[in-house]
């Protein structure tokens, strides 16, 4: 008798670390104070950005520097929604998600007719006809933006307090949904295939991978994914402009120097990365330009020397994981530990 | 009649310079599979290179040619060599995120030196010199230069890759880079001799788009998108092609700017998904490889 087993030492204090973290992290209204949420639900919605983009990149192999077409088409879905069709906006954003996921499989077939590095431009491509159209839009505040209405603001919640803490919630479960529906996938046959294409192509082909449809079926969950993340940043800044929906910086540029800070293709990566990320940004932020200048060094220096990123580092040394996701064979007749004679 | 002629001439002249856009992208790819995300701000930086140049010495922008292109091409030399040549491998990420950095830092550095204010290169009564063609008809002096530099560029690049020793060389690395350092070609030195040379393009393209209109710091990315969108216009691999689709480019977009003024970026986009969804391996494709 021989199973797969997924959990380690490390993986199991790992879940109950984070269940307990969860238990924590959900009761934060009842002490934080109103920066304290909103910083964390900003950490929050950068956790299930990176995971996701991760997820594309590290996973998939689809390096996409243009996902903020979809962060930018959750945040103007929203707007468009609770203002024209009179939907409550976190309807809107779970709506957002599968709406996002249509407009990304024609979008697919185009661009996965690029390969590689130009893939990657073809991406961003689409982001800027998306911003283009966008700007467009005259009911949706056209090239310099809209606010949304304060009516819808006043409605979504009895009280500022309550709606504060409703999109914290939000927040919170966007990155745990995100977080689970990849360990889930991670878990699966699909799962098993997208770390054999991560770690060689060409070999996960030749044993019976369909590598493109597998592609095809992360481009679109993350569509998914990232759409309705964008809604919520969007419900958070209460102003959306195709300038800040589609910045290349705030969901690309910050989103790869997490998931390659923290490590890339581990799904424990953009969470440390995201840490760090923060950090670095509530520490350094003052210093403006030259701040975004050294992450661009840093992000260079951790490609070149430290490629597996800090995650990466620490799995290597140490064997850790802090979620079940390796597979280790199991021989149940042979007694795993015991004395020997 | 006569204003859709000169919107088409119009569009075509500026197609010269998103060729030169195009063509440095092109060069790198076609020998060592790089696609350099900080190739707009390059362009950009070429094009403050120059206004140092030309505010310190007193010189014309298209003199100042004669000390960006060699400073360009030393920064190329020295990018490749010093860091662009460590990640190149099976992998695609190190060189796609390294030079997506690059263009961080490029874009922030150029903040942090010269503010966001925009800037603009003065190349003096030439740049308001136009001959007639016909009735109703000019064309612009200096735009004419440019296409007719963007031609001799292309051609030049065309002339080296199958008449020079040097291009035999990028060739060879190009079709099979261990065979290449078998017969004794130091590939690092080939690769950073390609860099170089597409940042000599880059530079003569930065010079003419800071004499043409107003640049700023963050206008490399949209550089980079346009020379991307020709060379896929134009088929990977073919340097000609990347003339055709620069023009391609240039002349949607300025039909597109003649319909309404927001649709100028938009146009050229939509042409090239188009042609990406009829044609994805471009119009003129050399061979697949």
């Amino acid at each position: 008798m021989t199973q797969v087993e997924h959990a380690t030492a490390s993986s199991r204090i790992g879940v109950v670390l984070i269940g307990v973290a969860l238990i924590v992290l959900a009761m934060t209204p009842l002490w934080g104070d109103r920066h304290t949420l909103h910083l964390l639900a900003e950490i929050f919605t950068y956790i299930a950005l990176a995971s996701l983009w991760n997820l594309l990149a590290g996973y998939a192999g689809l390096v996409s520097v243009g996902q903020q077409a979809y962060v930018g088409l959750g945040g103007y879905l929203l707007f468009a929604l609770a203002m024209f069709g009179g939907v409550h906006p976190i309807a809107a954003i779970l709506i957002a998600g599968p709406v996002a996921a249509l407009v990304s499989i024609p979008v697919a077939a185009l661009i996965f007719r690029l390969r590689g590095a130009y893939f990657a431009i073809g991406t961003w491509v689409v982001a800027e006809v998306f911003r283009l159209i966008a700007s467009q839009i005259a009911v949706l505040g056209g090239g310099s933006g809209i606010s949304l209405p304060a009516h819808i603001i006043i409605n979504m919640a009895p009280s500022r307090q309550w709606r504060e803490f409703e999109i914290y919630w939000l927040a919170l479960a966007l990155a745990v949904i995100v977080l689970g529906a990849i360990v889930v996938l991670l878990r699966s046959r699909h799962g098993l295939a997208l770390t054999a294409i991560r770690d060689n192509e060409q070999a996960a082909q030749s044993n019976g991978i369909d590598v493109t449809r597998i592609k095809l079926i992360v481009y679109v969950l993350t569509a998914f994914g990232t759409a309705m993340v964008g809604g919520l940043i969007f419900l958070m800044k209460l102003r959306i402009s195709p300038d800040t929906a589609f910045s290349v910086n705030d969901w690309t540029a910050f989103v790869i120097f997490i998931t390659v800070i923290g490590g890339i293709g581990r799904i424990e990566g953009p969470i440390i990365g995201t840490v760090i990320f923060f950090f670095l940004r509530q520490t350094l932020a003052d210093l403006g330009s030259l701040y975004l200048l050294m992450m661009g060094m840093v992000a260079i220096v951790v490609m070149l020397f430290a490629p597996q990123g800090l995650w990466g580092v620490i799995a290597e040394r140490l064997g850790w994981q802090a979620l079940p996701l390796q597979r280790r064979l199991v021989v149940a007749d042979e007694p795993e530990t015991g004395t020997k004679p | 009649m006569t204003e859709w002629i000169n919107v088409i001439l119009q569009g075509v002249l500026t197609g010269g310079l998103y060729a030169m856009f195009a063509a440095g992208l092109a060069l790198i790819f076609g020998v060592m599979r790089l696609v350099n995300i900080a190739h707009g701000d390059l362009i950009v930086l070429a094009a403050y290179v120059a206004l140092l140049v030309t505010d310190s010495m007193g010189i014309g922008p298209l003199t100042s040619l004669i000390i960006v292109v060699p400073v360009m091409m030393l920064i190329g030399y020295g990018l490749q060599r010093g860091l662009l040549n460590f990640t190149l491998g099976p992998d695609i990420l190190p060189p796609l995120l390294v030079t997506f950095g690059l263009s961080i830092i490029i874009q922030n550095g150029l903040l942090e030196l010269f503010t966001a204010d925009s800037r603009k290169l003065q190349a003096g009564a030439i740049e308001i010199e136009t001959f007639r063609l016909m009735s109703g008809v000019w064309i612009g002096i200096l735009p004419l230069i440019q296409f007719v530099v963007a031609v001799a560029v292309i051609w030049g690049l065309q002339l080296l890759f199958y008449r020079t020793a040097l291009g035999r060389a990028f060739r060879a690395t190009s079709d099979d880079q261990p065979v290449a350092q078998l017969m004794g070609l130091d590939t690092r030195h080939v690769f950073a001799m390609a860099m170089a040379l597409s940042l000599a393009v880059i530079a003569i393209a930065g010079v003419f788009l800071a004499v043409r209109a107003n640049f700023d710091p963050a206008i490399g990315p949209a550089r980079l998108i346009f020379g991307f969108e020709a060379v896929i216009i134009g088929g990977l691999g073919s340097m000609w092609g990347t003339l055709a689709g620069g023009i391609i480019l240039g002349v949607s977009q300025a039909i597109g700017a003649q319909i309404d003024p927001g649709w100028q970026l938009l146009a050229g986009h939509i042409v090239f998904l188009v042609i990406l969804a009829v044609r994805p391996e471009g119009l003129f494709p050399k061979v697949s490889g």
